[in-house]
Parts: C-alpha cells; structure tokens; sequence
C-alpha cells in the first residue's frame, strides 16, 4: 500500500470513529434530559454539566497531549508527533470554546450573570488565550521543521505555565463548587448523575479521538501527496 | 560555568553597547512609558476613582507595555543581515547566547521601569519612598520572570510572519501570573499591610522565575538552530 492509500483508509477508519461518537453523543443527551433525575436545587438548568464538565476534561486531557507530544518531539524529531500534538491543540481550543459558550448559559440562571471571572472561568479562559495563540503561531511559520521546533517549545512553557495560572486565579478568588467527582471522600454525585457523566466523559473522549485522529490524518495524507507530487517532478 | 558567564557578558555589553550609541529604541520606549501614564490620568473618572486605588494596575499595565516593547528589539537586530549567524559562529554556547540576551534585556527594561516609575509617583501622587524597598524587589522578581520568557518568545516571534503581533500575543498568557502577582503585592505595599499578606504571592513568583528560567536555557538551542 502507498503512504497516500494508508492515509486514505486511516481518514475513512476516522471517520466512522467520528460518526460513532456523534451518534453516542446523541444518546447522551437522551440520557441526560430523559433518564437522569432533575437536580433538586437548579432544576433542568444543571442538565448542561454533562456536556460542561466533560468537554472541560477533555480538553484538559487534549492540552496533556500537546505537551507530552511537544517534550518527545524535541527529543525524537519525530515529525508525526508534531502533527499530533497540532490535532491535539487544534481539538482541545474546539473543547475549550465549548467549555467556554456552556459555562456562561449555565451560569446566567444559577449565578445570576453570564461572566463572573470566577477562578476556574478565568483559568479556562487563559488556556484557551494560550492556545490558541499557539494555533496562531503555527500559521505563521512556513518552513515545517521550524514550526515544529517553535511550536514544540511553545507547548513545553505552555504546559508549564497551566498550573501557575491555576495557582494564581485560586488565590485571586472562587466561586465553582468544589469537586463533585475527584473529592477525597469519594464522590458525593448520586448514582444515576455519575453515570451520565461518565457515559458523557466516555463519549467525549471518543469524539477527542476522533477528531485528533481524523486531523492527523488528513497532515499524513497531505505529507503523502506532497511527497509524491516531489516524486512526479524528479 | 565561568565560560558561560563571560560569554554572556560579552554578548549583553555588545547589545548594550550598540543600545546606547543609538538610543533610538530606549528613548522610544521611555517615551512610550510617559505617554501610556499620562494617558492613564485621562482613562479614570478622578471623581469617581481615587488614583492610589488604581496606581497598582496603572503601573503594572505600563510596564508590561514597555517590556514587550523592547523585547521586540533585542532579536529583530540579530535577525537584520543575518548577524545571528556571526554569534552562532562564535564559541560562545546557546545558554551563553539566550543569557546574554536576557541580561542585556533586564538592563533596558529595568532602565526604562527606574525612570518611569518617579514619573509615575508624581503622575499619579503615590508615595513610593517609604516603601521603595518592598517596591523595587517586586518590581525586580516580576522583571525578571518577564524578561526570561519575553526573550525566549522573542526569539521565536521574529523568524514569523507579523512578528510586531506575534509577541503579544504569544507574551500576554505568558504574563498573566506574575503580573497578577506583582499587582497584588504592589497594592499590600501600597495600602501598608503586613508582610505576612504577600507572602503567598512572592512565593507564586519567585517559583514562577525560577521555573521559567530553568526550562527556558533548556529549550532556547531548538528556537535558533538554522
């Protein structure tokens, strides 16, 4: 098989992973709106921490991504970990602006305003300034190992900046209930509103997949080309 | 270590040295610096909004400004008929090279921060002489984690396209917890709170430069190699 051939199955391989999880998704809001028990004190408004909170997690777990694949980068000049580090990135901005546009909705009826820069707001707000300049600068390179090594960088200090962040919203100031889910007491969500939300998490991170999959080999696939375009003219 | 060092110096005085035969960028940038203060004054309700109130945040956003202005300038120069070549060329390693700019960066910026903040104590009032101590090492610690970032960014923003606009918006994330930091603490110092208030955030910062410092010599080599 042709590297162009491998890329096209791998793009038709993620492609029915997408569809998959978009199906998924859907059962998820079945289960959420239909299944799940209205929350006794928000009522239907807190139905969105099944797409909000994952979608939060998701991302984070994304940005994790970006700078794993940015270190191994450095180190291995690998160019197929910059192209998933590149997905990562470009899915996890995608996650975070979903974070971003449910937060506020949820936030209008409970807390009584669209924006409250609460800590946690704040600290998401920051990730997705951050990298989303890093999509920025991968557009503004031309030259692909330069890219690599100037985005590869970008995703080390980034990673590196997320908790400073963190720590300094904290200590500014916050409003977000403490965690539901990862309390050292175990989790204090019932039953039923945990499995949503780990169906819901489950689901997300296939989406994740997906989309970074299909992404990376869309990169493969346009490498591939190049390549061979190379090939035709010698 | 030593090598390192002497290296660096040479690298931070050649900079410094073509700095102030022309002096074009720090006149610039001092010139800037007065220009975003008076236009401060002019930015809050004084009927409204006492100055001291906003003096933290005043000076801190200046700063930011000035820094990120003459960031811009310490790899433009190299970049210009591809003098950075000269400098790889030379025995002097890439930890020498990226300290010798971030030395010769804190001198600018520092300058332009030891002029402009009397201005800003007559500007907007504040008596800053009875708290200069305190003042000045927050202004150091905060320079410093800004500088050792901005010139590893700097480094990166002038080889792409739109560089002017690249720096802010690669820097400004960047900035956010020791600016944060630096306008908290400024403010205790300011309203007369014990030391004990500040404590957590000298901490935030002094941890903040330590740890950009140390990854930033580790991975300033793969921002230069040609």
């Amino acid at each position: 098989m042709t590297a162009i051939e491998t890329a096209e199955l791998a793009l038709r391989r993620s492609r029915a992973l997408m569809v998959a999880a978009l199906a998924l998704l859907a059962a998820v809001y079945v289960r959420a709106l239909a299944f799940t028990p209205v929350e006794a004190t928000q009522g239907p408004a807190q139905k969105i921490f099944y797409v909000h909170v994952p979608s939060a997690w998701v991302a984070f777990l994304a940005f994790g991504v970006v700078g794993v694949c940015s270190v191994l980068y450095l180190i291995f000049k690998e160019p197929r970990l910059d192209r998933i580090a590149a997905a990562s990135a470009e899915v996890g901005v995608v996650f975070t602006t979903g974070v971003l546009l449910t937060g506020p909705i949820w936030a209008k009826p409970i807390w009584g305003a669209w924006w409250t820069w609460d800590a946690r707001l704040s600290s998401t707000l920051f990730l997705w300034f951050l990298y989303f300049a890093y999509l920025v600068l991968r557009t503004a390179v031309r030259e692909q190992g330069q890219r690599a090594r100037y985005s590869a960088v970008l995703g080390i200090l980034g990673a590196l900046l997320v908790p400073f962040i963190h720590l300094s919203v904290k200590m500014f100031r916050t409003l977000h209930p403490q965690p539901v889910v990862m309390n050292p007491e175990g989790p204090t969500l019932p039953g039923s509103m945990l499995a949503t939300l780990l169906f819901s998490l489950a689901v997300m991170t296939l989406l994740y997949t997906g989309l970074v999959w299909h992404r990376y080999a869309q990169a493969e696939r346009d490498e591939a080309r190049a390549d061979s375009a190379a090939d035709d003219a010698r | 270590m030593g090598e390192v060092l002497r290296h660096a110096l040479a690298i931070a005085g050649k900079d410094l040295r073509l700095e102030f035969r022309s002096r074009t960028a720090f006149l610039s940038a001092l010139v800037f610096t007065a220009l975003v203060l008076a236009i401060f004054q002019f930015a809050r309700d004084p009927t409204a909004v006492s100055a001291v109130d906003l003096a933290p945040g005043i000076l801190w956003i200046t700063f930011c400004f000035a820094g990120l202005l003459g960031l811009n300038r310490a790899f433009a120069l190299e970049r210009e008929n591809r003098a950075l070549d000269g400098l790889l060329l030379s025995p002097a390693s890439r930890t020498a090279l990226y300290l010798g700019k971030v030395l010769a960066n804190l001198v600018f910026v520092g300058l332009v921060e030891a002029i402009a903040l009397p201005l800003f104590a007559i500007f907007f009032n504040v008596p800053v002489l009875g708290v200069l101590g305190p003042l000045v090492a927050v202004i150091a610690l905060a320079t410093i984690g800004f500088v050792a970032v901005g010139t590893l960014m700097s480094s990166i923003s002038v080889s792409t396209r739109f560089a002017e606009l690249m720096l802010p918006v690669l820097m400004l994330p960047f900035l956010m917890p020791p600016i944060t930091a630096a306008v908290q603490m400024t403010a205790r110092i300011f309203a007369g709170r014990p030391f004990s208030e500040t404590i957590g955030w000298l901490k935030l910062l002094v941890a903040y430069d330590v740890a950009f410092l140390v990854v930033c010599i580790l991975v300033f080599e793969h921002t230069i190699e040609e």
